[in-house]
Order: structure tokens, then C-alpha cells, then sequence
């Protein structure tokens, strides 16, 4: 069964990893111990592939590096659940195919059992049922065929809007 | 014409009139990237796009500032990677290690020009708004997207306006505007949003551009200031502001009655007046940054460090944010200033902005720092306190050994020892 990961407001990508565990000066290889490596160092070596990140406002604030939503992909995070992102994080995520859904949800606590179904934006913890509100269709668009690297090679475009 | 400046340079990259809140794909005028995403952007450029030849050498602009020069041998071959890419490809805007940070050196070639769209592997790519650009950061996939097509996808941004009225008084600056705006906007005030920054004609580029490279501090996509006022102005003829023109929020500031501001750790919305930070006793005061590392800002510095000392115990680093900058405070004494001073210099470049190399702060330190992030562990430990404030600020602080307001010091006698924090104790 997954788990949330509880998280505050203005988690910056800093906090996510350190500019000082980039790739650029450790490796590609290292980056999956890297995530929260100093802000909750218990994260990376317990998270499981599917457990779900559930933060308050601008998540993923910041520097613009990509390693940070690439080290949260490595470990196999299932979603991102805030009421907002920050602007680039939201971009890079959506562009490394992780599922991001806008929703405060102060009623999740850390450590919590959930279980998420992406494609309908529907949780399950306890014997609740949360419904997330849907990003658009695109976007989905871009989740499901894996990122915008392999959408961008299938339809020879950009997202949202149609090809002239 | 009723558009924002971003509607208006985003729809001239689109080729169609666009207005807020419609997702487009546009034509990019410049891409930047550096030495810290170069690797994984070429990477996926050739591996994963399979592209073999970025779309156009003359529009990108290759930077080595992040760690330059390189700390380790690891950063050293991916240096030496990249000055091959860049020879292979034939991009010939290519910046090495020592010329200085991307934002302020593109700005200074003449490369970021008004009513460009420039994208750039780095958040504080806002700062080509000074010249009237919109500059935006992005990551390592979508630069590369870009470095292949020469276009991107982007959502038209709402526009808030920022409107100053007065004017700066003495020991007040951009900086202080920038922490002010980031105290009043919080740190997602402006997401997914634009700035414009209205009433600021009499500053200078440098002052344009602390403004603008803080534009991503409140979550902002980018940051723009008319490019009115500017000597070497060059601003396209459709590129004006328009009184009809739809804003999603006006912010007055009031210039005449700015006091000094400072961010204390670990958020830059943390924002007080320098008055109610109480007592800080600093150990290190670092100058530089693409945000406050100019010639003018090194200028400002020397100004108060003339005559003085930087205080027992304390470390003051200056790092300019480019070459140019360096030769300029070479060139008319204020280097020998901050030297005399006792400051140590740096490389121009980033320097310890990213916690890698060039004065990396431990665990015990206290820095006043004049660049644009105090999150936790930014500048090396994570334990260490960062507290943000303006190149004025620094020196007066470098000077008590505390943080301390440039304006109480100028009329201030000059002790034996250089201080004169211990004629204000007296």
C-alpha cells in the first residue's frame, strides 16, 4: 500500500536536492538517494514506488533544475498533490510524465495508507474517497504517453495546441 | 494595441495576437544554458530527441559560470565535454569559466535584446527582462526541446503591474525594491504570472536587472521593465506599453519612504525592515551574484569601504558577476577598495550562490549575502544563516561585524582600527 509523504508550504527544489548533489557534480547514477537528502533524510531510503507527496502552496519553488522532479521519478513517487506549484517544477514534472494534481488536502497526515488511481484523479485512504480535480485533457495527454520527449516525437508538436 | 508586454512579445513569437491565458507554441529569439544542465540538455537533445545539430548556432548562448572555475576533476571534464560540444556544433557565443554569470554577460554582449523571447536552463533567466526581453527559466527537457525546434510551449501570462512612485533615497536600492515586492507578493504571488515594472525609467540597466532576476523570488515567469531610458535602447516599435492593457494587480511602492530591507533565513519572502533584524553578527558578507554583482554594485560597496576595515572576524568575499564588471572596478579604484578593505575576490561568476565552490559557507556561519535565494543549505551547510540585503547593506555590515544600515555610517568618524561600528556602540 502506498503512503503520504506530508510536506509544507514552499518546499523549494534546493530542499529537494541540494544544488550541491546535482549530477553535474556527483552522477546521473547517485541521483535516486539524493531527494530530501538533507531536509528529511529518512525519505529516500524508505520511499516506495507509488507513494504520493501531499504538500501545502508553491511546491517545488525555486531553481529551475530538473534533477529535482528526475529524483523524485527515480524512486517511483506515483503523484504530487498541492493546492499550487511553482511555475517550472509544474513544467518539468509534467514534461518527466510525473502526475500532478492541484488539491489541498489537510486531512492527509504523514504516514497515512492511500490508494491512487491516476487516471480517474481518485484517492482512497481509509474508507474515504477524495476526488482531485482533473487537469486538462492535454495534459493528461502527456502523462499517459510518458513525457514530452516521447509526445513530442509522436505528434511532431507541442501540447495544447492543435497541430496547423 | 491592448496587450501586456509579454502578450505582445509572446505574439509576435507566435505570429498570431495571443492574450493571457491561452497555451501557444512560439518562436524563441535566444536560448542560454550553463555548465550545471549543458550535460543532461545535450544529453537529451541527442539521445532522447535524436536530434545531431541545434537548430540555429547564432541563437544560443553557452555559459560556463556555475562552477567556474571548475572545484573538482569531475566538473573539469564536463567543462571540457562541453567546450567540445560547442565547438562541434559551431555555436559561437560561447561564454568559458571566468567571463561570468549567463544573465549579466548576454545582457552586456548585446545578445538580449528588447522584445525578445529568451529561454534559458536557469531560473533567474527573468533577469532579461531589464532590457525589455521576456526571459524565462526552464528545465533541462524543455531547453532542449528548444535547442532542437527552436520553438517552445508556453502559457500566456497574466500580467501584475508594479507601480514605483519617488524616488530611491540615499543608502536605498533596486534591492531593497525587490525584497520589498517580495514581502508584499509573498513567494507565490506571482505564479504562473508576469511582472511589469512601471516607473522605473530613471534606473540603471544594473538596477533593472536586480529587479528582474528576483522576478522568480515571488514565483514570477518573468519579469519586464519598458525599455525606456536605456542609451543603448533598441526596443522594436511594437513593443510599447499600452494604457488598455489588462492587469491582474497593481502593487504600489513607494521609493521615497523605502527603508533598507533584509531577507532573513531560510525563505526570501521573509522580509523585515533592517531596523527590526536586531542584533546579527555576521561572519561572512558576500558581494556578487547576477542580482547585485555589478560594477555598480562593487562601486556602491567601495563607497562605504573606503577608509575602513571590514571588521575583525569577518570574511568578506566579492565575486563579480562578469569580467566586464571586474575590469570596470580594476579600472577606477574600487577594487583596490574592497582590497584594501580587506575583501577577497573571486572568479566572476555564480560563485558560492549554489553552495559549490568559491567560499562555500559550514555549519557555525552567519552570512549577509547579496544575491537572490537564503533557502537552507543553499550556500553549503544547511545549518548556515543567510540573510539577504543589498550591496550597501553588505558593507556597512562587513564593516560593524553585524548587519547594519549603510545610512547611519556616512557621517560617521573613522576610528583607529577602521571601524566605526565602535563610534555607534560608544
Amino acid at each position: 500500500m502506498a503512503r503520504v509523504w506530508r510536506f509544507g508550504a514552499d518546499v523549494n527544489t534546493d530542499q529537494i536536492v541540494p544544488g550541491r548533489f546535482a549530477p553535474y557534480v556527483t552522477s546521473e547514477a547517485e541521483l535516486r538517494k539524493y531527494p530530501f537528502i538533507e531536509a528529511r533524510p529518512e525519505f529516500a531510503p524508505s520511499v516506495q514506488p507509488g507513494d504520493v507527496i501531499v504538500a501545502e502552496r508553491n511546491f517545488g519553488c525555486g531553481s529551475s533544475r530538473e534533477y529535482a522532479p528526475q529524483a523524485l521519478k527515480l524512486v517511483g513517487i506515483g503523484a504530487i498533490i498541492a493546492p499550487s506549484f511553482a511555475r517550472i517544477f509544474y513544467r518539468n514534472a509534467l514534461n518527466l510524465g510525473i502526475p500532478l494534481f492541484e488539491a489541498d488536502l489537510p486531512q492527509l497526515s504523514d504516514g497515512m495508507e492511500l490508494e491512487l488511481d491516476v487516471g480517474q484523479g481518485r484517492l482512497q485512504v481509509g474508507g474515504d474517497t477524495i476526488q482531485l480535480p482533473p487537469p486538462p485533457a492535454w495534459m493528461q495527454e502527456v502523462w499517459n504517453i510518458g513525457g514530452i520527449v516521447p509526445y513530442f516525437r509522436t505528434y511532431g508538436r507541442f501540447p495544447g495546441e492543435a497541430a496547423s | 494595441m491592448s496587450q501586456t508586454l509579454s502578450e505582445q512579445i509572446i505574439s509576435r513569437a507566435a505570429g498570431r495576437s495571443v492574450q493571457a491565458g491561452e497555451v501557444v507554441t512560439a518562436q524563441i529569439d535566444l536560448a542560454m544554458i550553463h555548465d550545471s544542465i549543458a550535460p543532461s540538455v545535450i544529453r537529451i537533445l541527442h539521445e532522447e530527441l535524436g536530434a545531431t545539430q541545434v537548430w540555429d548556432v547564432n541563437r544560443i548562448a553557452v555559459a560556463i559560470d556555475h562552477v567556474a572555475p571548475a572545484a573538482t576533476p569531475q566538473t573539469a571534464d564536463a567543462q571540457n565535454k562541453l567546450r567540445g560540444w560547442v565547438r562541434q556544433q559551431g555555436i559561437p557565443n560561447f561564454f568559458d569559466a571566468g567571463r561570468g554569470i549567463a544573465h549579466q554577460v548576454l545582457i552586456e554582449e548585446g545578445l538580449a535584446r528588447p522584445g525578445m523571447l529568451i529561454v534559458g536552463s536557469d531560473s533567474h533567466s527573468t533577469a532579461y527582462g531589464a532590457v525589455g526581453a521576456l526571459g524565462t527559466g526552464m528545465g533541462a527537457t524543455d531547453i532542449a526541446l528548444a535547442l532542437a525546434t527552436g520553438q517552445t510551449w508556453l502559457r500566456v501570462p497574466e500580467t501584475i503591474r508594479v507601480q514605483a512612485h519617488g524616488q530611491l533615497g540615499t543608502g536605498v536600492t533596486a534591492k531593497d525594491v525587490a525584497l520589498k515586492l517580495a514581502r508584499e507578493l509573498r513567494a507565490d504571488g506571482a505564479t504562473y504570472q508576469a511582472i511589469e515594472y512601471h516607473g522605473f525609467d530613471s534606473f540603471t540597466l544594473g538596477q533593472r536587472t536586480t529587479l528582474t532576476t528576483m522576478a522568480i523570488e515571488v514565483g514570477g515567469k518573468a519579469g519586464i521593465v519598458p525599455p525606456h531610458g536605456l542609451a543603448a535602447a533598441d526596443a522594436p516599435p511594437w513593443l510599447a506599453l499600452s494604457d488598455h492593457a489588462t492587469y491582474s494587480r497593481t502593487i504600489d511602492i513607494d521609493l521615497d519612504n523605502l527603508d533598507p530591507q533584509i531577507a532573513a533565513p531560510n525563505y526570501v519572502d521573509n522580509v523585515v525592515d533592517l531596523r527590526d533584524v536586531g542584533r546579527v553578527n555576521v561572519d561572512v558578507v558576500y558581494l556578487g551574484t547576477c542580482t547585485n554583482g555589478r560594477y555598480e554594485d562593487l562601486a556602491a560597496a567601495a563607497r562605504i569601504l573606503r577608509g575602513r576595515r571590514v571588521a575583525p572576524g569577518v570574511r568578506m568575499m566579492v565575486v563579480p558577476a562578469s569580467s566586464e564588471a571586474l575590469q570596470l572596478a580594476v579600472a577606477d579604484g574600487t577594487l583596490a577598495t574592497l582590497l584594501a578593505a580587506g575583501a577577497t575576490l573571486g572568479t566572476p561568476g555564480c560563485g558560492a550562490c549554489i553552495g559549490r565552490h568559491m567560499g562555500v559557507l559550514g555549519s557555525t556561519d552567519v552570512c549577509l549575502f547579496t544575491g537572490n535565494r537564503n533557502f537552507r543549505g543553499r550556500m553549503g551547510h544547511p545549518e548556515a544563516q543567510i540573510y539577504l540585503g543589498s550591496p550597501e547593506v553588505a558593507a556597512a555590515t562587513a564593516v560593524a561585524g553585524y548587519i547594519a544600515d549603510p545610512r547611519t555610517i556616512s557621517d560617521q568618524a573613522v576610528t583607529d582600527d577602521g571601524r566605526w561600528a565602535t563610534v555607534l556602540q560608544a
